[in-house]
């Protein structure tokens, strides 16, 4: 994860190095993501297990159950078998793509999940894109005027959305704009079922969690934004590109923001590995049907075979983006290439 | 000039964007249903429609609607009154059950409810365990079901079961339900259904919609759609309501219900609850061969120190302080809203807060204090300190154990707070892991369930596992009693064994019952009339025991029209805001490239 500023390993021989140089790189990468991987498969199953509580116990808590009942519905779970069989049987299920039927829900994971990632991959995905552009443009501006009221004014702005709650934030937008936006869910239940109607009904449903996850996140990318190229500002070549004759803004677009781009890119790609499991707190508010909700109420059980499924599938984002992140860079940026 | 540009387009941009989505609305929240529709706000997810499966809150609450059962609860005092079932008679040695079903009752797809429906589902629930899943334990010790015609059902039970009369499971229809290979799998929708509305549509994690029943036997519903959504936070459910979005909420903190109390849309309801709070003191845990279980501190066996403890805890101000009034102080184990059941300490038994009467008592028991104010077990010479643990995250929990321990302070005793989530508290207890803990129950109409937790059967295997045991109280007396009243059909003696059972369990102390809190509900006064409520007077609208609250649910007339407009507006401004913010993106646009072309 931390190595996509690194160089790659050892420098290949010199007669690979013509065409050799970038698939070993991409091999290499593509191993290591492998690998984590695998290594997640084993950690999911591991990991729930050490998890305190028993299943069948918040099963049937609260409810008159016999003794039969609770031996009935351990072996129906298959938490009657021991530990390696059960993992023999999850690795088998898992081979087939089948991650097991929710213990809560009753329904295959598989399905659970693939009716969550949509909305969370809708809304995280906007307000991701909203947040890059928003912060790469404030901070863009900043930057080229350090200093000025404008610069201290975003700069401010920003840390103080950055490290307000963001439950906090969410509730005070529903109450500021009392009613205007729906105030949960994804659409109402009688919007008529056409795509347009469907579609309006969910916009208006994402204004308020977008805007919520835009406001704290956004900070990160203009502050990166802003030091990475308050840092190139000083570069010579911009003092060449100034003698060509440009004018300050094609300095800045042309020459500056380019090369202050790529740490923002690398943070941009590490970040949307996490975006599908990082907008739980705007979830929970708005009461958006996405992952990280599914993952929270999967912890209460616990809902093994969910947990497995969500962990596999937010771990999986994550080491699919930073692989994505290692590739991209190399296109980006020359001197990975050369290196 | 160039600081005018940038500011110019974004903020084109960002206005066009919001702009965009706010014109995507058909309508305000508000005006964007019709009259006839209830919107309810629900608090927690459903957990499945298939009428086998579903266990939670809200599941079987939304299936009850779905579903008439062959008896229901009566609205006014839950007592079991005729559902599908028109009456019922027991054999004279109690173990012959014959329910007569009602003639002319039809599913919602237009076919008669008979008596083979309710022996297909009961008798799937004999053959299959997927079946048994939700209400497995009614019918455990059935020995036969069966529909000797259409209109009557003989059950035969392996012993007698007081808890006849009071099936809670829902009655499917056989002409449907026969075709289902998989009896676990999500039903198809609509439903068919037998009571007041239709489950028509089901967005997981969202909402699910329910239609009324046109053929219902009782009469169709006044309402044409009942909507159960999905509100994980309930701020923003009380949002919803002051909006007009949703038009009834439950389950409201006391602060949450305060807060409402000046709105003139709103009406509230301050109803009593069903459960009942408790602190269970370690009595002894054991597995259930007998054999001591867990790590409980020995002092805690004694029913001296354990009634010391329940005198120095002040239920009164645990109302007052953390559940804002909203709360009955603690007295009998069965909750005062199953009225008949419950049983209250009389005076000459009854122990009200007083520290000095608790030293006193503990003193008197040989527990001596030690040179730093905590007192001593004699028999096995550890200081009384003691672990309480409770529910992190929730707030009777967390605000009520430093009195607690506060007040036990005071009569020499030391309690170390410990808050973990709530698997961590159920493992303890079930494993007898605990010296001090938080538990509480719901309790039901027949309080069969409640007073068997705290028998010698609902003891866990060696392992911890394997049943749900409360307090660990094994006591003879109160299982002869309990063994008693499961078998006793008159009603009167009944309630008195169950009150003799409370009795022992005030004597033996092997919890503190804390309080019994009330379930704070609102609805919109200027859309609906007040709902019936369960029991009534004093009971709930949602999550009844039955389906009276929804089906009574009456549209207060209202003016139409303002919604439509409303909607336009929206839709025009919006429109014109998008308009707006286009053309001044490409206003900018064009000075940028234009400045960028005179250089």
């Amino acid at each position: 994860m931390s190595d996509v500023l690194a160089p790659t390993g050892e420098p290949p021989p010199a007669r690979a190095r013509r065409g050799g140089g970038a698939a070993r790189y991409a091999l290499n990468k593509v191993g290591g993501a492998l690998l984590s991987v695998a290594m997640i498969v084993v950690l999911g199953f591991l990991l729930f297990r050490a998890l305190p509580g028993d299943p069948v116990q918040t099963m049937t808590r609260g409810r008159p159950v016999s003794a039969e009942q609770i031996a009935e519905l351990q072996a129906r779970l298959g938490l009657d078998r021991p530990l390696p069989e059960q993992f023999l049987r999850y690795l088998g299920g898992l081979l087939r793509g089948d991650l097991g039927v929710s213990y809560t829900f009753n329904v295959p994971v598989t399905q659970k999940i693939g009716e969550r990632i949509g909305p969370t991959l809708l809304l995280v995905g906007v307000g991701t894109v909203l947040a890059v552009a928003l912060g790469l443009w404030l901070g863009a501006r900043s930057a080229w005027r350090r200093g000025s009221r404008f610069d201290k004014a975003a700069t401010g702005i920003a840390l103080t959305l950055w490290s307000a709650p963001t439950f906090w934030l969410g509730l005070l937008l529903l109450s500021a704009t009392g009613g205007l936006f729906p105030s949960g869910g994804i659409t109402y239940p009688d919007t008529p079922p056409d795509f347009l109607s469907q579609a309006l009904d969910t916009a208006h449903h994402m204004v308020l969690p977008v805007l919520t996850l835009v406001a704290v996140v956004y900070a990160q990318y203009q502050l990166v934004m802003r030091s990475s190229l308050v840092e190139e500002m000083t570069a010579d070549h911009l003092l060449t590109a100034r003698a060509k004759g440009l004018r300050d803004d094609q300095v800045r677009r042309r020459h500056a923001v380019p090369n202050a781009l790529l740490p923002t890119v690398t943070l941009v790609f590490l970040h949307l590995g996490l975006v599908v499991s990082g907008a739980i707190t705007v979830e929970t508010v708005f009461s958006w049907p996405g992952l990280g909700l599914l993952t929270y109420e999967a912890l209460r059980g616990p809902d093994l075979p969910l947990l497995q499924g969500t962990f596999i599938v937010l771990a999986g984002a994550v080491v699919v983006m930073n692989l994505a992140a290692d590739l991209l860079y190399r296109v980006l940026d020359p001197r990975v290439r050369a290196s | 000039m160039r600081v005018r540009r940038w500011g110019l387009g974004g903020v084109a941009v960002v206005v066009a964007l919001s702009a965009g989505m706010a014109a995507g609305a058909p309508a305000a929240p508000a005006a964007a249903r019709s009259g006839s529709t209830l919107r309810v706000a629900v608090s927690q997810e459903v957990d499945s429609l298939n009428p086998f499966l579903s266990i939670t809150r809200t599941g079987t609450d939304i299936l009850r609607a779905n579903f008439e059962q062959l008896t229901t609860a009566s609205a006014d005092d839950l007592a079991p009154e005729p559902g599908l079932a028109e009456r019922w008679e027991p054999s004279a040695d109690k173990l012959t059950w014959t329910f007569t079903i009602r003639a002319g009752a039809r599913w919602s797809d237009g076919a008669p409810i008979t008596a083979r429906d309710a022996a297909f589902t009961f008798d799937l629930m004999l053959r299959d365990g997927v079946a048994r899943t939700a209400n497995g334990n009614y019918v455990a010790s059935w020995e036969s079901v069966s529909a000797v015609d259409d209109r009557t059902l003989v059950v035969k039970t392996k012993t007698p079961q007081a808890t006849m009369t009071a099936l809670d499971i829902p009655i499917v229809p056989e002409h449907v339900w026969s075709k289902v290979a998989d009896v676990g799998a999500p039903p198809a929708l609509p439903m068919v259904a037998s009571g007041p509305f239709v489950i028509t549509e089901f967005k997981e994690s969202q909402y699910t919609r329910l239609t009324a029943n046109k053929s219902y036997w009782r009469g169709a519903p006044k309402i044409d759609h009942l909507d159960f959504v999905y509100y994980k936070n309930s701020d923003a459910a009380v949002q919803a309501l002051l909006s007009g979005e949703v038009d009834l909420v439950n389950r409201l903190t006391p602060a949450q219900f305060d807060r409402l109390a000046g709105e003139p849309a709103v009406e509230r309801n301050n109803a009593k609850g069903k459960r009942f709070n408790e602190l269970i003191m370690n009595s002894g845990a054991a597995d259930d061969t007998g054999a001591p279980i867990g790590d409980g501190h020995p002092a805690l066996r004694d029913p001296r120190l354990r009634r010391a403890i329940a005198q120095a805890v002040d239920t009164r101000t645990l109302v007052e302080k953390v559940w804002g009034g909203y709360a009955e102080p603690g007295s009998g184990y069965v909750p005062p809203l199953f009225a008949e059941f419950h049983w209250s300490p009389p005076p000459e038994l009854a122990r009200p807060f007083d520290l000095g009467k608790a030293n006193a008592a503990l003193d008197a028991a040989g527990y001596a204090r030690g040179g730093d104010g905590v007192r001593v077990d004699p028999v096995s010479g550890r200081p009384l300190a003691f672990r309480l643990m409770g529910h992190a995250g929730t707030n009777f929990d967390e605000q009520s154990a430093p009195f607690v321990k506060e007040w036990l302070r005071e009569v020499g005793i030391a309690v170390e707070v410990r808050m973990v989530s709530d698997t961590k508290v159920n493992e303890a207890t079930t494993a007898g892991t605990f010296d001090l803990a938080y538990s509480g129950w719901n309790g039901n109409p027949d309080p069969d369930y409640i007073l068997r937790l705290q028998t010698c059967s609902a003891r866990p295997d060696a392992q911890g596992k394997g049943a749900t045991p409360d307090s660990f109280l094994c006591d003879p007396v109160y299982d002869a009693l309990y063994a008693q009243q499961s078998q006793e059909f008159d009603r009167a003696k009944r309630v008195e064994l169950v009150k003799r059972m409370q009795r022992v369990l005030h004597e033996q102390a092997p919890m503190v019952i804390l309080g019994y809190d009330n379930v704070l509900e609102a609805y919109r006064k200027d859309r609906f009339a007040p709902f019936q409520v369960s029991p009534d007077p004093g009971g709930v609208i949602m999550n009844q025991q039955s389906y009276w609250g929804y089906y009574s649910a009456t549209p207060v007339a209202m003016a139409t029209g303002a919604g439509r407009s409303t909607g336009v507006v929206l839709g025009v401004v919006g429109g014109a805001l998008v308009l707006a913010a286009a053309g001044a993106l490409v206003l900018a646009r064009r000075r940028r490239s234009t400045a960028d072309e005179r250089e």
